[in-house]
C-alpha cells in the first residue's frame, strides 16, 4: 500500500463507522478512495442528481437540507453521507448538501461500499439505521459490550518510540523525555525476514525484541546501580506482551491483567504501531468528558472549539446512560464550560495581546454553583484592576468581553437574556466598583433590584486574578450575616416561585387550583430551591457556591431543623436527575433539550417522589418568612417596604 | 532546436514547440512522445486530462544532482484517485548525502538496490502523455527531467507544465495588494507547498514524499482553480 493511501486509511480509522472495520476491509477502501475539493458555498449533492458513491468528508464541514428548507443535519471531518440514497433503489440525492467550510472529500465507490455492507454487519447496522445515528452510539456506549466492540487502535494516538538494543540509557531516557512518553520499544535490525520481523521505512527487517518503560529505570537501572551508558539491550524486559491492532480493548485490558503490565505495544500485522498505556482504558471508559476537555484546550480558533459543542451533548447523554447523579453530570458539564471560557479568553488574548492591566474573567448564576444543565445560557462579568483607565483600556476589554461571550454563543452557550454578560459596560468594572455594587446590594435592599441581582450572589473567578473574585467573595460572607434587611428581601424573593400543590397523571394542580398540562421543572422546582439554600447559606456566612456545598455549610449551624438539609438535599436530586434525564431524552429524540416535563412522561414511581420534593420546597419556603422578617417597619429602607406575609406570597407565582 | 517563442513571451506556443522537436529529435521514444503532442490550448482546465509529479531530489542543481524519488498522480479537476499514483525510488549516480536522507527520509539502505532512472523512463513517458504535468516549482521538475533525459538518451524533454507554486506567486505577490504589502513591509505570504494549502484548508500531511507532494498539488490546483480561475478557463492561460 502506498505511504498517502496509509494516510488516508489512518484517517479513517479515527472515525466511526471505519473504526470498528477489520484491518483488510479498511485497506480495501483506502486503496479505493477518490479524492475532490470543494470550496465553502459550492453545492456538492443537488436533490434527485445521481450518485454513485460514499461520500467521506476528510476535512471542512457541509450542511444537508430537507425539502422545506429546514436544516437536516451538519456534519464534519470524519463525518460520511449518501449513505442513504445508495440504499435507495434509484440511487438519487434526496436531500441537497452544500459545503459550509472549504471542504476536502474521499469518495468510495458504491461497488465498495455495498461489500463493506455485506461483510460487516456493524457497518451495515451504521448504514442502515443513518438517521438515528446518536442514538445508535448511545446504546452501544449503554451497553457494557464497549469494551468489546472498540478496537485498540482507536485509543492509540501516536507512532511508538523505539530506539536499538545498543542506545544507552540516557540517550533512552532522553527520547522519552523529549516526546513525553512512558516507554521505549527495543527493535533491532535482522538480516533475514521472520515471522516476527517486519519492515522499515528504510526497506530493512527489523524485529521488535523488548520494552523499557520509566518502572524499569526503577527497578532494572537505579535499583541494580545500573550506569546511564548501560546499553538499552542489557536492561530492557525481554517478555513481550503485544496486541494487534484490531483487537478489542477488552481483550487487549484482560492481557494487562493477566499479564502484571501496563504498556501494551500495539502491532498493525508485525508493525509497531503505537504503546497502549492502562490508563489510556480507564481514561476511554469512564472520563470522556476530561477528554473532551483535553480536546477544547488544543483548538485554536472560535470556530474549532463550536465544531466540539454536539460532543458535549453526546458527553451529557452517555453519562446520564451511565448512571452518573445529577451531582457528577453537573459538574463535568460546568468543568466543560469552564474550559471552553478559558479557552476562548486564551484565544482572545493571543489575538488582542495581553492585558493591560490584571483582571478576573468571572462567572455567575449555574456555572458559578457549578450546576448548570445542557441547555444553560451564559452569565458572565469581569472585574477589573483598579487601575483601570476606560480612555485607555476600555476599548482592550470591551473587546476581550465581545469575543468571549460571541464565542460561548457560538459554542451552545447562548447570550444571557438578562444581559448578564461581560459585554455590558455595567457589569465590566473595576474592583473597587464591585465592591461597591455588592455593599449597596445588601445595605440598601431594594426588592426589583434584588430580583435581577441574586444572580451575583452565585460568583466563582474562571480566569485571571482569581484572589479578586475571591475577594468579593470575602466581602458577601462578611457582610450578608449582619444585614437582616437584605436576608428579608432575599428570602421574599426566593418564596416568587413556588411549587405546584400536586402532581397527577395527566395534569398539575397549581395552588389555586388551576390544571396545567405541564410543568418548568427549572422554575418551580430546582430554581426556588437553590434560592432559598442561597439564603441560608449567605445568613450563615458561608462562601460555598455549589447548592450541595451550602447545604453542607447549613447544616453545620442551627438555622434548619434537623433532618431539613438532608430532605433538601435530596428534593435537589431527584428533580435535577427528572430535569436531566428529560433533558437527554429529548436529544436522543433528536428534539432540544427544555425543562418542561409533560406529567405523562412520568412514572407512578418518580410522580410520587416529586410530590415529596415539592413539598419539601414549599415548607422550606414557609420557614424562610418565619426566619428572615423584616426587623421592623422604621428599619427597613425604603426599597424593601412590606411585610414578607405567607398571603402576598402564595398569590405570586 | 526550436525556440519557444520569443524570449520573455508569457504564453510559449507549446504545440508548434511539441511537433517541431518531434521532427527534429533523432531519439525515436522522445519523437514519439512530442508526436503525441499536448492539449489544444483552448481546452477548458475542467475537462483536461492532468497529471502531477514531484521529485525529491539530492540537491538544489539539476547538473550536479540526482533524483532519488519520483511521484505521479493522475488526476481531473473532478477526481484524484490515489490508486494510480505510481511512485519510484532512484539510484542516485551521485553520494547521497547525509543531509538529503535526514530530509527525504529516503536512506542508503533505500536506495542501494533502486534501479536507475534510465529503467523508469518508458513508464514514465507513457504516464505522462497526453496529459497536462502539474508541479509545484517548475523548475526544479522541469530541469531536472530534461538533464536527466538528456544524460540517458542524448536529448533533453520540455513539455508545458501548470506550477501551482507560480499561480499561488501570482495571487499572493504579484497583486496590487500584495505590492502594497511588501511596500509597507509586511512579510511575503509563503508560497512553499504546505502554507499554500493551509490558504485553501487543505489537511496537513506529511511532507518530503514524492507521492504524497504529487497527490498534495493536485489537490492544490483543485482549490486554485475554484478560488481563483473557473472550470472554463483555458489551458494555455495556466501552463508555462
Amino acid at each position: 500500500m502506498n505511504v498517502e493511501q496509509l494516510d488516508i486509511r489512518s484517517h479513517m480509522a479515527q472515525f466511526a463507522p471505519f473504526d470498528n472495520l477489520p484491518d483488510a476491509l479498511l485497506d480495501r477502501i483506502a486503496g479505493e478512495v477518490e479524492i475532490r475539493y470543494f470550496q465553502a458555498g459550492s453545492e456538492l449533492l443537488v436533490k434527485d442528481q445521481p450518485i454513485d458513491s460514499l461520500w467521506y468528508i476528510r476535512s471542512g464541514a457541509v450542511e444537508m437540507y430537507q425539502r422545506s428548507g429546514r436544516l437536516f443535519n451538519r456534519l464534519s471531518e470524519g463525518d460520511i453521507f449518501g449513505y442513504s440514497d445508495l440504499m435507495r433503489s434509484n440511487r438519487r440525492v434526496r436531500y441537497p448538501v452544500s459545503a459550509i467550510e472549504d471542504t476536502l472529500i474521499y469518495f468510495i465507490p458504491g461497488d465498495v461500499f455495498e461489500t463493506i455492507c455485506e461483510e460487516d454487519d456493524d457497518f451495515a447496522e451504521f448504514v442502515e439505521t443513518g438517521g438515528q445515528r446518536l442514538k445508535v452510539t448511545v446504546e452501544q456506549q449503554r451497553d457494557d459490550s464497549g469494551l468489546m466492540t472498540t478496537r485498540v487502535r482507536k485509543l492509540i494516538s501516536r507512532q511508538p518510540q523505539m530506539v536499538e538494543a545498543s542506545t544507552s540509557l540516557q540517550q533512552a531516557a532522553r527520547q522519552m523525555r523529549d516526546a513525553n512518553v512512558t516507554c521505549v520499544l527495543v527493535v533491532d535490525v535482522t538480516e533475514t525476514q521472520s515471522a516476527y520481523t517486519f519492515t522499515g521505512r528504510d526497506g530493512r527487517y527489523w524485529q521488535l525484541n523488548g520494552i523499557l518503560t520509566d518502572r524499569d529505570f526503577c527497578t532494572r537501572v537505579l535499583a541494580e546501580g545500573k550506569s546511564s551508558d548501560t546499553a538499552v539491550g542489557e536492561v530492557m524486559s525481554r517478555k513481550l506482551i503485544v496486541t494487534q491492532s484490531d483487537e478489542s480493548v477488552y481483550e487487549a485490558m484482560l492481557s494487562m491483567l493477566r499479564n502484571q503490565v501496563h504498556h501494551l505495544p500495539v502491532l498493525h500485522r508485525r508493525q509497531p504501531v503505537g504503546v497502549l498505556h492502562l490508563s489510556d482504558i480507564v481514561r476511554h471508559e469512564t472520563h470522556s468528558s476530561l477528554f473532551l476537555v483535553n480536546n477544547i484546550f488544543v483548538q485554536n480558533t472560535p470556530e474549532q472549539l463550536a465544531r466540539l459543542s454536539p460532543e458535549v451533548r453526546t458527553g451529557f447523554v452517555r453519562m446520564v446512560a451511565d448512571g452518573a447523579n445529577s451531582e457528577m453530570v453537573c459538574r463535568a458539564l460546568a468543568t466543560i464550560g469552564r474550559a471552553f471560557t478559558q479557552r476562548l479568553i486564551e484565544l482572545a488574548e493571543a489575538e488582542l495581546g495581553p492585558a493591560p492591566i490584571p483582571y478576573c474573567f468571572m462567572v455567575l448564576g449555574s456555572m458559578a454553583r457549578e450546576e448548570p444543565t445542557i441547555n444553560a445560557d451564559q452569565d458572565n462579568a469581569l472585574v477589573l484592576h483598579d487601575d483601570y483607565d476606560p480612555e485607555r483600556h476600555g476599548e482592550y476589554f470591551e473587546a476581550l468581553a465581545r469575543f468571549v461571550c460571541d464565542g460561548l454563543d457560538a459554542c451552545g452557550y447562548p447570550y444571557c437574556k438578562g444581559d448578564v454578560m461581560a459585554t455590558n459596560p455595567r457589569w465590566r468594572k473595576p474592583l473597587a466598583v464591585w465592591k461597591q455594587y455588592f455593599t449597596e446590594w445588601m445595605d440598601e435592599p431594594n426588592g426589583e433590584r434584588l430580583l435581577h441581582s441574586s444572580i451575583f450572589f452565585d460568583l466563582a473567578p474562571v480566569h485571571g486574578e482569581a484572589p479578586m473574585v475571591e475577594s468579593l467573595q470575602d466581602l458577601i460572607a462578611e457582610l450578608a450575616p449582619q444585614r437582616p434587611v437584605f436576608l428579608a428581601a432575599l428570602a421574599r424573593n426566593a418564596k416568587n416561585r413556588t411549587p405546584p400543590l400536586g402532581f397527577f397523571r395527566k395534569f398539575v394542580m397549581e395552588q389555586d387550583g388551576e390544571h396545567r398540562k405541564s410543568i418548568n421543572l427549572k422554575r418551580r422546582g430546582t430554581a426556588p430551591l437553590t434560592d432559598l439554600v442561597r439564603v441560608h447559606a449567605l445568613a450563615c456566612g458561608s462562601k460555598a457556591q455549589n447548592s450541595f456545598a451550602r447545604l453542607d455549610d447549613i447544616a453545620q449551624t442551627k438555622l434548619l431543623a434537623d433532618g431539613v438539609t438532608e430532605r433538601l438535599r435530596y428534593a435537589f436530586e431527584f428533580m435535577s436527575m427528572v430535569r436531566i434525564r428529560h433533558q437527554a431524552d429529548a436529544i436522543e429524540r433528536g428534539a432540544e433539550p427544555d425543562n418542561s416535563i409533560d406529567p405523562e412522561n412520568i412514572d407512578s414511581r418518580e410522580r410520587h417522589h416529586l410530590k415529596d420534593a415539592f413539598e419539601a420546597i414549599s415548607n422550606a419556603q414557609k420557614f424562610l418568612s418565619f426566619r428572615y422578617t423584616m426587623p421592623s417597619r422604621q428599619g427597613a429602607s425604603k426599597g424593601a417596604a412590606q411585610s414578607g406575609g405567607k398571603a402576598s406570597s402564595r398569590s405570586r407565582r | 532546436m526550436p525556440r519557444l517563442g520569443s524570449k520573455g513571451s508569457s504564453r510559449p506556443n507549446w504545440p508548434d514547440y511539441m511537433a517541431a522537436r518531434a521532427q527534429q529529435t533523432g531519439v525515436p521514444r522522445l519523437a514519439s512522445f512530442f508526436a503525441q503532442g499536448t492539449l489544444d490550448p483552448d481546452m477548458p482546465i475542467g475537462e483536461a486530462p492532468l497529471v502531477a509529479m514531484d521529485f525529491e531530489t539530492t540537491g538544489l542543481d539539476g547538473s550536479r544532482h540526482d533524483i532519488v524519488s519520483v511521484g505521479v498522480m493522475p488526476f481531473t479537476l473532478s477526481r484524484i484517485r490515489p490508486a494510480d499514483g505510481k511512485y519510484w525510488v532512484l539510484s542516485p549516480r551521485r553520494q547521497l548525502s547525509d543531509e538529503s536522507v535526514a530530509f527525504h527520509h529516503i536512506t542508503h539502505a533505500e536506495v542501494a538496490d533502486a534501479p536507475d532512472f534510465a529503467s523508469i523512463i518508458d513508464e514514465l513517458l507513457a504516464l505522462l502523455a497526453g496529459r497536462l504535468v502539474v508541479v509545484h516549482y517548475r523548475q526544479l521538475e522541469r530541469t531536472f527531467l530534461d538533464a536527466a533525459i538528456r544524460e540517458r538518451l542524448g536529448d533533453g524533454l520540455l513539455m508545458p507544465m501548470i506550477d501551482t507554486m507560480s499561480l499561488e506567486a501570482r495571487i499572493h505577490r504579484q497583486s496590487w495588494w500584495a505590492r502594497l504589502r511588501r511596500w509597507a513591509g509586511r512579510p511575503m505570504a509563503s508560497i512553499r507547498l504546505h502554507e499554500s494549502r493551509q490558504r485553501y484548508h487543505l489537511p496537513a500531511y506529511t511532507g518530503h514524499h514524492a507521492l504524497v507532494d504529487s497527490l498534495a498539488t493536485a489537490e492544490l490546483l483543485q482549490a486554485q482553480i475554484l478560488y481563483h480561475y473557473d472550470w472554463g478557463t483555458p489551458v494555455s492561460a495556466l501552463w508555462r
